[in-house]
């Protein structure tokens, strides 16, 4: 079953651009990226499955119900963690965690706790007194605590240090798993998507670009390749797969995609000083489809 | 309605309700402290009113006040207090669902499994519940004081206890007008700017009516519905001002939900 569903969605703010005819599905138990650079409309997407906003056409399903008719009853199964976390600042963290969980039926407080315990949150300090990666972790909390189906996630890692970013994506993969939580979310960050998801939709400028699995994206996605050795000329790098070729001062740059053996191999042959392969960005991967 | 959400917005409130309440209660106490003194030279305090100009006069509506009775120098009070109460209705109208929205708390509440209708009940109530509080704080204390400093002046507490009862309408004009208002913009930056503004227009409109005789703007406004000159000589509300009240309350109220129904919850941007 599809747990998320939207047909031809879209939304103007007035005259200017949200999103535009963005169709797409997402399946029971997936964790589903969405990603695009800032302003491409993924909060807008967001916002308007949760009927924060409304569309200016097309139409979307949560749980196979209409988002418009049914919103109510469906966010009770749904789980929110905003792209911003401004909690209501006079309160106490274990006061706005009680206050979130009023709204559900159900004793969450056990929940609640290990929640807190894992993300590490003092659940006695006050709002107005967290760090931001402390909020983002109240936001966290706030957003699983009643144990949702589905669980939006806009930019959830930003804020968070690196360990504790580890420890979110365990947790989020952890309810994936046992309990079979539908993730839908959204980064600007292709590494940890990658990490993260099953599929991916691509989102520019409002219109969904792209909507395939990781693996394919990855193997259809540039390698960004730096190498410092003797006797470089562009006759070393002609082999297929080769794009936006740069050499100079007996160092080369290019673009690479394909089979990252062939690549490797070539390079064996050379005496290298240096090598360094990186992930493109998420710029240099959206390249791709302005080709 | 949402029994927690409304817990929420009244406790949030409560500060604010006391310093509103407690100021007016100040404001009572220090008129009635000075009315034993005015009222023994009586003779002279009306003799020097009358020698400010019609129009001086008209700005502080103070027409025709006959301020030697007890109920004729509470209208001066009484005017203090509907422009306190006006900016406090206000206030809380306009903020009710703005400053949620300018924090960014709205989407912690409207992710949840709650209609915006019953949202929006929930937060007028307890803005409701907050307004009786300060009315009921006012009504004791303005007992409280005119009796107390009351000397041997006659004192009928009907009329008093009605003019008071009429602060109700009046506020809820104020909170209604507000929160309609405050849904035809995206944001509302400055809250008791907007509170102060609608107020302090509105007393402006009615003191306009005085000085230059029947305007349009007269209507329209609640300090011309609750005159507590027509009060005094009429013995009520004019009951078509009462009606405009009334009206203008239900339409803006009912406006409101519908504005808020179909509201878009910007983010941050």
């Amino acid at each position: 079953m599809n747990i998320i569903e939207t047909r031809n969605l879209t939304k103007y703010y007035g005259k200017s651009r949200g999103i535009v005819d963005v169709s797409f599905q997402v399946e029971e138990g997936e964790i589903f990226g969405f990603i695009g650079p800032n302003g491409a409309g993924k909060s807008t997407t967001i916002r308007l499955l949760l009927t924060l906003i409304y569309p200016t056409s097309g139409s979307a399903t949560i749980f196979g119900k209409d988002v418009l008719r049914f919103g109510p009853e469906i966010r009770r199964e749904v789980g929110y963690l905003p792209s911003e976390v401004f909690y209501y600042e006079g309160m106490k963290v274990s006061a706005l965690l009680d206050y979130a969980a009023s709204f559900y039926e159900g004793e969450f407080r056990e929940r609640t706790r290990e929640l807190a315990d894992y993300m590490e949150l003092d659940l006695t300090r006050r709002i107005e007194d967290l760090s931001y990666g402390n909020r983002k972790k109240v936001g966290i909390v706030q957003g699983l605590l009643h144990a949702p189906k589905l669980l939006f996630l806009d930019e959830p890692t930003s804020g968070l240090d690196p360990l504790m970013q580890r420890k979110f994506f365990d947790l989020i993969r952890r309810e994936n798993r046992e309990r079979g939580v539908t993730v839908f979310f959204s980064s600007h960050i292709l590494g940890e998507v990658q990490r993260l998801c099953d599929r991916v939709a691509i989102i520019k400028e409002g219109r969904i670009v792209e909507i395939s699995d990781i693996q394919t994206l990855r193997r259809d996605s540039y390698k960004k390749i730096r190498i410092e050795a003797e006797g470089l000329s562009p006759d070393v790098f002609a082999f297929p797969g080769v794009t936006q070729l740069e050499i100079q001062n007996g160092s080369a740059r290019f673009f690479f995609k394909g089979d990252v053996n062939l690549v490797v191999r070539k390079l064996a042959a050379l005496n290298l000083r240096d090598v360094s392969v990186e992930e493109p960005t998420l710029e240099e991967i959206f390249m791709h489809y302005y080709e | 309605m949402n029994r927690f959400l409304f817990l929420y917005e009244f406790k949030t409130r409560l500060r604010s309700v006391f310093w509103w309440a407690l100021s007016s209660s100040l404001v009572i106490l220090l008129y009635m402290v000075v009315y034993p003194s005015f009222a023994e030279d009586m003779a002279l305090v009306s003799k020097t009113m009358a020698a400010f100009p019609p129009e001086f006069r008209a700005a502080f509506r103070m027409r025709d006040v006959d301020i030697s009775t007890l109920l004729g120098y509470f209208t001066f009070i009484y005017l203090f207090l509907q422009i306190f109460l006006a900016i406090q209705a206000g206030n809380y109208g306009v903020g009710l669902v703005s400053v949620e929205e300018r924090e960014k708390t709205a989407d912690f509440l409207l992710a949840r499994p709650l209609t915006r209708s019953r949202i929006l009940t929930s937060k007028i109530l307890a803005a409701f519940a907050s307004l009786f509080l300060t009315d009921i704080w006012i009504w004791a204390s303005a007992f409280a004081f005119v009796y107390a400093f009351r000397g041997t002046q006659p004192f009928d507490s009907v009329p008093l206890a009605k003019l008071l009862f009429a602060l109700i309408p009046f506020q809820l004009y104020f909170f209604a007008v507000g929160l309609f208002l405050s849904l035809l913009v995206r944001r509302v930056k400055n809250v008791p700017a907007w509170g102060m503004a609608l107020g302090l227009s509105m007393y402006a409109f009615g003191a306009f009516g005085d000085m230059m005789g029947e305007t349009f703007l007269e209507k329209i406004t609640p300090f011309r519905y609750f005159d507590p000159h027509d009060f005094l000589s009429l013995g009520h509300f004019d009951p078509a001002f009462l009606a405009a009240a009334w009206t203008v309350i239900v339409l803006a109220l009912a406006a409101s939900y519908w504005r808020y129904l179909r509201r878009d919850i910007y983010s941050g941007i």
